[in-house]
């Protein structure tokens, strides 16, 4: 079930759209953004919210980057490596990630705090290597920063 | 806004990284512009001819001429309705960060941008196409999007001309492809972001199959200094025929890795010593991607071209986004080109047969390259992959992106992937 809240949020976005497909990444993002992941049955309710066949909205949801259709930790990890952050070292940053945190890319810690996502160039070249957690960005990394920058997230 | 005439973007910009406000925009001079066109009984057509003279070339890469795409839009009384404009601001060409920084730290110069380009195609409503992860850039936008519907200069009958104009902000799902112009449109309608075939172009069946124009955030900041400073001024700030200044930017091991408004036309070589300092000590300039990955290398001899969408073609290159990456001795070519092309692998939307099948083969031959597998052969059959990925086989620009820096890394680096495979090692490592 949708909640009152996410349903609102939902038909405010849609507003902005002449079909009402349309609002299908955005209603995706709206639900993850208050459960973390998108399940099989949050799927099904906004497609039938929305009006679409859950496979046409699976179809989208597994095309973007940003929706999560497994579950995550309570923060996610993404490290840029794009060409800029490779050059400065990013191999590194992940490495270090890895073993700091004792997971693969694709994730999450035993205590579901942390899971590791690799992703695209973040916009922040001049300050490679770079990594985003959440929605705030790191640059000039190096491990001792990216220990002290986790110890922010809870 | 008048205040710097010489980096007209960037000026006013504050150091500090905040943003510049509503009130310190308007003092700048912002939103003059639209007073000018709205108030000033400018038609829709002088201002596209205004941005057609000034000669602003699309700055998101492909350097279209910006008021020949906006003259395509079919305007009057018989036309379709509603007329689309949308600002790209999926800022996602690796060693690209030109637009994040206008997002950030001057929206509203984006905002006044957009309602000018949007009265000159007689746009109804627009939109503006942030990447999901410029959560920052996002909050900034919302904020000043507000604050010019507060002020008036969005919503219905701007300023009492009788011109409206909705804005709003999409956050995407997150994918290269979304940057292309069709597959933008797609992601929009919310809809996999595949690019569609061309034409018909999205000026006449866009998005929602309307008549749609698409401007990148740099492109559309540059318009309403044009309007306020003529065209004329604009040619003069270049130092080539492309009009205007551009974001310059350089990333890799240089001294000062950093971007820089400077006349377009500048030459890299200009941008790479004076301006980012040269190479690190105990460092040597191999060679340079110079706007973005999808440009071909280009190496010592082609530094002296000028940075523009005109010169840098003669040089075998493109300008691209104008944000170089640069390559320097002690960084594996081989490596480089694997990262490269593991990116366009990964982000392939699946469409079209050469694209998502050939970058995959090319990433497992140059891997295995670096993991010492390479065998005799594979330079030729990466040759070919890459000849596969030319313009015309598919359907957008991501596969012809790809085969660039692959094949000029191949003919400028050759020795080295030559190397990788006698020695079944990376020599780097």
């Amino acid at each position: 079930m949708l909640t009152m809240e996410e349903i609102h949020e939902i038909e405010s976005e849609a507003a902005h759209y002449p079909k009402r497909e349309a609002v299908s990444i955005d209603a995706l993002k709206i639900v993850q953004k208050r459960r973390g992941w998108v399940s099989d049955e949050s799927l099904r309710d906004i497609a039938q919210h929305i009006g679409m066949s859950p496979t046409d909205l699976d179809s989208i949801a597994t095309f973007y980057n940003l929706i999560h259709r497994r579950p995550v930790g309570r923060h996610v990890i993404s490290v840029c490596d794009s060409v800029s952050c490779w050059i400065m070292g990013c191999e590194q940053v992940r490495e270090h990630l890895q073993q700091r945190l004792g997971v693969r890319l694709g994730e999450t810690t035993a205590d579901n705090r942390f899971t590791l996502l690799p992703t695209v160039c973040l916009g922040c070249c001049d300050h490679a290597p770079a990594l985003m957690v959440d929605g705030d960005l790191h640059a000039d990394l190096d491990p001792l920063k990216i220990d002290m920058e986790l110890e922010k997230y809870k | 806004m008048t205040s710097s005439i010489e980096k007209p973007l960037t000026g006013n910009i504050r150091p500090d990284g905040s943003v510049l406000d509503f009130p310190a925009y308007e003092q700048a001079g912002g939103y003059q512009a639209i007073r000018k066109v709205l108030k000033g009984g400018m038609t829709p057509k002088a201002v596209v001819e205004e941005v057609k003279s000034a000669n602003l070339r699309g700055r998101g890469g492909a350097g279209f001429p910006t008021g020949m795409k906006w003259s395509f839009v079919p305007v009057g009384e018989d036309t379709p309705n509603p007329t689309y404009l949308v600002i790209n601001a999926d800022e996602m060409e690796p060693g690209t960060f030109k637009d994040r920084f206008l997002l950030e730290r001057n929206p509203h110069q984006v905002i006044e941008g957009a309602i000018i380009a949007g009265f000159a195609i007689e746009a109804d409503i627009a939109y503006i196409f942030l990447r999901g992860e410029y959560t920052l850039a996002a909050t900034r936008l919302s904020r000043a999007i507000a604050e010019a519907y507060e002020r008036h200069y969005l919503g219905k009958n701007i300023l009492g001309s009788g011109y409206s104009l909705e804005l709003h902000l999409h956050l995407s799902g997150g994918r290269y492809i979304c940057g292309d112009e069709t597959g933008l449109l797609n992601a929009l309608e919310g809809k996999r972001a595949n690019p569609r075939a061309k034409p018909p172009f999205p000026v006449v069946v866009g998005l929602f199959g309307k008549p749609t124009v698409v401007n990148n955030v740099e492109t559309i900041s540059c318009v309403p200094h044009i309007i306020n400073e003529g065209a004329e001024w604009f040619h003069g700030l270049s130092r080539t025929k492309d009009g205007g200044t551009k974001l310059y930017g350089v990333s890799g091991k240089v001294k000062r890795p950093g971007l820089w408004e400077l006349p377009m036309g500048t030459t890299a070589r200009e941008i790479l010593e004076e301006h980012a300092g040269g190479m690190r000590d105990g460092l040597k300039f191999r060679g340079l991607l110079p706007g973005g990955s999808s440009t071909p290398f280009i190496v010592e001899e082609q530094l002296d071209t000028p940075m523009d969408f005109t010169e840098m073609p003669k040089a075998g290159s493109r300008l691209g986004t104008g944000t170089m990456i640069v390559l320097d001795d002690h960084t594996c070519p081989v490596g480089m080109s694997w990262n490269m092309t593991k990116f366009f692998a990964r982000e392939s939307c699946g469409f079209c047969t050469p694209c998502w099948s050939g970058l995959g083969w090319a990433e497992r031959i140059l891997r295995a390259m670096e993991d010492g597998h390479g065998k005799p052969g594979d330079l030729d059959k990466l040759a070919s992959q890459a000849k596969m990925w030319s313009p015309g086989n598919t359907f957008c620009a991501l596969a012809p992106g790809a085969a660039d820096p692959l094949e000029t890394a191949m003919k400028y680096f050759r020795a080295d992937f030559e190397r990788h495979i006698a020695e079944h090692r990376c020599p780097w490592r």
